[in-house]
C-alpha cells in the first residue's frame, strides 16, 4: 500500500461501531469509546498498521467507515484531531454539552483543551 | 386524516419484517456494508457523526396526536429524549442504534408511520402547505392529491431507481407556503380561467443543492383526471434522459436546463399522448375514498373575534402579540390556526423534547381535533383552534416553553443539523442560528424589523434552504476554519428567487454584525409597509453589498 493517502502524523484510527453507530477509536487491542485510550501512530509503519486494523475490523463487520485522523496530543493527554470536524466527533455536538462523549466522560473536554 | 387500509398496513408490516431480516443479516456479517447501505437508506437509516440517524416520514406534514405521542416515546426510549423536525416536514432522531431500528419501525407501524422513501433515488415523501384544509386563501385542500401521489409513487417499480432523488410539493392556496418552485415537481391547484374547474398547474426543474434553480412552468392547466398519467410521462422522460454519469448533474433540473423547457415540455407531451390517462388514474371511487379522509372536522358554529378573545388580548400584551404573530386566519369563522414556534431564543431550530411532543399532542386532542401539522420552516401548527380557547392554549404552551411569538420573524430561523450531527457538513449551522436569535431576541426589535426569513445550511447540499432565504447563510470550510457565505434576496414563496452572494466568507463571530448591517440598510430605506425582501427587490443588491463589505476584516476570512 502506498503511503500517499496516509494523513500527517501523529494519527489515530476512528470509526463508527456497527451495532450502535457510536464513534470509536482503535486502542491497539480493540475498539474503545474513550479517545484517551486510542493508540497513537507516531511513524509511517504504525500508521500503516492502524490502517490495516481498520480494514480488518470493517471486513469482520465490527465497525464501519474506519479512517485515520491526524492529531495533536493535548496537555491533558488526549489525541485531539487537527480538523474541527473530527474534533466535534471526538466530544459530541457543540450545541449539546449534555450529550455525547463530552457528557459521558466528565473532564474529557477540558483534558482535550476544548472549552465549550 | 388518512387511515391505512388493509393493503397499506400489510405493506408497511412486510417492510418492517423485511428490513428486520436485513439488519439481522448485516449484524451477522452475511451482508457487507456496501450491500447493506442502500437497503438501510431505503428505510431512512443514515450514519452521522455520532450515531445512526433515523428519518421518519410525515406525509404532507400531517400528524395525529397519537402519532406524535408515539414519536415522543421513541425519542425517550431509543434516542436522547428529543427529535428534530426538518425542512422536508420529516422527523429525524439523531442517536439511534442500528440494533434498535427494527423495533422502532414496528412501533411506527403501530401508528401508521414508517421511514420508507425518506432517502434514496426514488420519489420522496410528498410535502404540502402546512395550512392545508385550513387556510382562508385556499382553493382546495392539497392533501388528497398528495396522498394519491404518495400511493402511486410508493415502491413504484418503474421509479424506484431514478437517476437521483425526486421531490414533489403541492399547494392548494394562493400564497405558496410549500416552496413548490424549488422542488423537482411543484403542483399548484388552480381554477381554470374560463370554466372555473379545478386542476393543476405544473412546475418542473426547481431545486436547491449545488445548482439552485427555480422551477419552470410545464403545464398551466392539467385536468385532474390526467394527473397521474402526466406525472408518469414526466417521470419517464426524466428516467430515460436524466443523466446517470454524474450524480451532481442527475437531478431533473439539469435535464430541463440542458435541453430547455420547450424541448422538455414537447417530450413530456409526446410521452403523455401515448398513455391512456383513464387506465393510469386511480378509480374515481378510490380518489373519493382518499378525499373523504381529509373532510374537515366537525367545526362548531362560532362567531369571529369573540368577546372572550378581545378581553384577553386587551388584558395581556404578550398574549396579544402571540395571537398577532403566530395566528393564521382559518376559513371557518370562530377558528384560528396557530404556529407553535420551535425557535425559542437560543434553541436548536426544529428540535423538540419528548415532553414537548406530549404536551403538543395533549393540547391537539383538547383543542384541535387531535391534529398537528409540521411546517417546512421547522415549526408545528395546531390547525383548528377555537378563538375562544386561544388564551387557555397559549397559557399551556407558555408553561412548556412553546409560545415564542416569532413566526415569520428574524429569529424564526431555518437551520439544518450541520456539523453538529451531519457527516456531510462543512461547517456548523445551529450555533449560527442561536447567535443570531440571541442577537435579535428583543421582541420590540423583531416586530420593528418585521417578516424576514434567515435560512442556514451547513454545506452546499442546501438542506437548510439557504438559497431561498431572504438572507441565506451557507457554512463552508476555508483554510481549515468554518466560514460563512451570505446571500441576499432569495424567496421561497410566490416570487421565488435564488439569493445573490454579497461578498467574501465570514468567520462565525462576524456573522451577527454583518446581518445587523443588512437590517440597518433596510430600516433606513424602507417605504411604509414594505417588508425586508420587498425593499431588497426595489433597491437591488448594491446598497446591501456596500454596507455588508464596509467592515469586513478581509484578513479574518
Ligand atoms: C444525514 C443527513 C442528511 C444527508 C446525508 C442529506 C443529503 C442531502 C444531499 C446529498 C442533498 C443534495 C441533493 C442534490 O443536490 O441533488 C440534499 C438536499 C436537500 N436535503 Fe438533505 N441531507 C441530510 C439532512 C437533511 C435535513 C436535516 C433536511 C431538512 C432540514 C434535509 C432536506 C433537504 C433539502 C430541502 C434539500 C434541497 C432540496 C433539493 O433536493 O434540491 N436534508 N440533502
Ligand atoms: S445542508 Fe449539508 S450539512 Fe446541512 S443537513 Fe444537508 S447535507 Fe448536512
Amino acid at each position: 500500500m502506498s503511503s500517499a493517502k496516509l494523513p500527517p502524523l501523529p494519527a489515530i484510527l476512528i470509526a463508527n461501531d456497527l451495532l450502535t453507530g457510536d464513534t470509536v477509536f482503535y486502542s491497539g487491542q480493540g475498539w474503545t469509546r474513550h479517545p484517551g485510550e486510542a493508540q497513537i501512530a507516531e511513524d509511517e509503519a504504525a500508521s500503516l498498521g492502524l490502517e490495516a486494523a481498520g480494514q480488518e475490523a470493517m471486513r469482520l463487520n465490527r465497525v464501519v467507515d474506519a479512517y485515520l485522523v491526524d492529531v495533536v496530543l493535548s496537555a491533558g493527554g488526549i489525541p485531539v484531531p487537527r480538523h474541527f470536524r473530527e474534533r466535534f466527533r471526538l466530544l459530541g455536538p457543540t450545541i449539546r454539552p449534555d450529550l455525547g462523549k463530552q457528557a459521558e466522560f466528565p473532564g474529557l473536554a477540558a483534558q482535550a483543551g476544548q472549552t465549550r | 386524516m388518512y387511515r391505512y387500509d388493509e393493503f397499506d398496513a400489510a405493506f408497511v408490516r412486510d417492510r418492517v419484517a423485511q428490513f428486520s431480516a436485513q439488519v439481522e443479516r448485516r449484524l451477522s456479517g452475511a451482508l457487507t456494508e456496501d450491500e447493506f447501505k442502500p437497503l438501510r437508506l431505503q428505510n431512512g437509516v443514515y450514519l452521522q457523526l455520532h450515531a445512526y440517524m433515523l428519518r421518519i416520514a410525515i406525509p404532507y406534514g400531517t400528524l395525529s396526536a397519537r402519532q406524535l405521542r408515539q414519536l415522543a416515546l421513541i425519542g425517550e426510549r431509543f434516542d436522547r429524549g428529543y427529535g428534530h423536525f426538518t425542512t422536508r416536514q420529516n422527523l429525524q432522531f439523531n442517536w439511534i442504534q442500528l440494533k434498535d431500528v427494527p423495533e422502532i419501525l414496528s412501533l411506527l407501524a403501530d401508528v401508521e408511520m414508517h421511514a420508507i422513501q425518506t432517502s434514496g433515488n426514488c420519489i420522496r415523501n410528498v410535502t404540502a402547505d402546512q395550512f392545508a384544509g385550513v387556510a382562508a386563501d385556499e382553493i382546495e385542500d392539497p392533501r388528497p392529491v398528495a396522498e394519491l401521489i404518495r400511493q402511486w409513487s410508493t415502491a413504484h417499480p418503474e421509479f424506484s431507481f431514478l437517476p437521483r432523488k425526486f421531490k414533489i410539493a403541492v399547494t392548494g392556496a394562493e400564497e405558496d407556503r410549500a416552496a413548490v418552485a424549488v422542488h423537482d415537481i411543484g403542483l399548484r391547484i388552480v381554477r381554470h380561467p374560463e370554466t372555473g374547474e379545478t386542476g393543476y398547474a405544473v412546475l418542473v426543474g426547481g431545486g436547491l443543492g449545488r445548482t439552485p434553480m427555480v422551477g419552470k412552468w410545464v403545464r398551466d392547466f392539467l385536468p385532474k383526471p390526467h394527473l397521474l398519467a402526466y406525472l408518469e410521462a414526466l417521470m419517464r422522460v426524466y428516467n430515460a434522459e436524466g443523466r446517470r454519469d454524474n450524480k451532481y448533474k442527475a437531478r431533473v433540473k439539469i435535464l430541463v436546463h440542458e435541453i430547455g423547457i420547450e424541448a422538455f415540455r414537447a417530450r413530456v407531451e409526446a410521452e403523455f399522448a401515448q398513455l391512456d390517462p383513464q387506465r393510469i388514474q386511480a378509480d374515481a371511487s378510490e380518489v373519493e375514498r382518499i378525499a373523504r379522509y381529509f373532510a374537515p372536522p366537525a367545526h362548531a358554529d362560532l362567531p369571529d373575534n369573540p368577546p372572550a378573545l378581545r378581553r384577553a388580548r386587551a388584558a395581556n400584551p404578550d398574549f396579544d402579540r402571540w395571537v398577532e404573530q403566530n395566528g393564521f386566519p382559518h376559513k371557518v369563522p370562530g377558528y384560528q390556526a396557530v404556529t407553535l414556534s420551535l425557535k425559542g431564543i437560543g434553541e436548536a431550530p426544529g428540535d423538540i423534547s419528548s415532553a414537548g411532543m406530549r404536551l403538543v399532542a395533549d393540547l391537539a386532542d383538547r383543542y384541535s381535533f387531535g391534529e398537528i401539522r409540521v411546517t417546512h420552516a421547522q415549526n408545528l401548527v395546531l390547525p383548528h383552534i377555537r378563538q375562544e380557547d386561544l388564551h387557555d392554549l397559549w397559557q399551556a404552551l407558555a408553561a412548556g416553553g412553546l409560545a415564542t411569538a416569532n413566526a415569520g420573524l428574524i429569529t424564526d430561523i431555518i437551520a439544518c443539523p450541520g456539523l453538529d450531527y451531519c457527516a456531510l457538513a462543512t461547517a456548523r449551522s445551529i450555533p449560527i442560528a442561536q447567535a443570531l436569535a440571541t442577537r435579535f431576541a428583543a421582541p420590540e426589535r423583531q416586530r420593528e424589523i418585521g417578516p424576514l426569513a434567515i435560512k442556514i445550511s451547513g454545506c452546499i447540499n442546501a438542506c437548510g434552504h439557504h438559497h431561498v432565504g431572504h438572507i441565506g447563510i451557507l457554512g463552508l470550510e476555508k483554510r481549515g476554519e468554518e466560514s460563512y457565505q451570505i446571500t441576499l434576496g432569495g424567496d421561497a414563496g410566490n416570487a421565488s428567487a435564488i439569493g445573490e452572494i454579497l461578498g467574501p466568507g465570514l468567520v462565525a463571530g462576524d456573522v451577527p454584525d454583518a446581518i445587523e448591517r443588512l437590517v440597518a440598510v433596510y430600516l433606513a430605506h424602507r417605504k411604509p409597509g414594505e417588508v425586508f425582501v420587498e425593499s431588497v427587490r426595489r433597491l437591488g443588491i448594491q446598497p446591501f453589498k456596500t454596507a455588508f463589505n464596509a467592515e469586513i476584516r478581509h484578513d479574518a476570512a
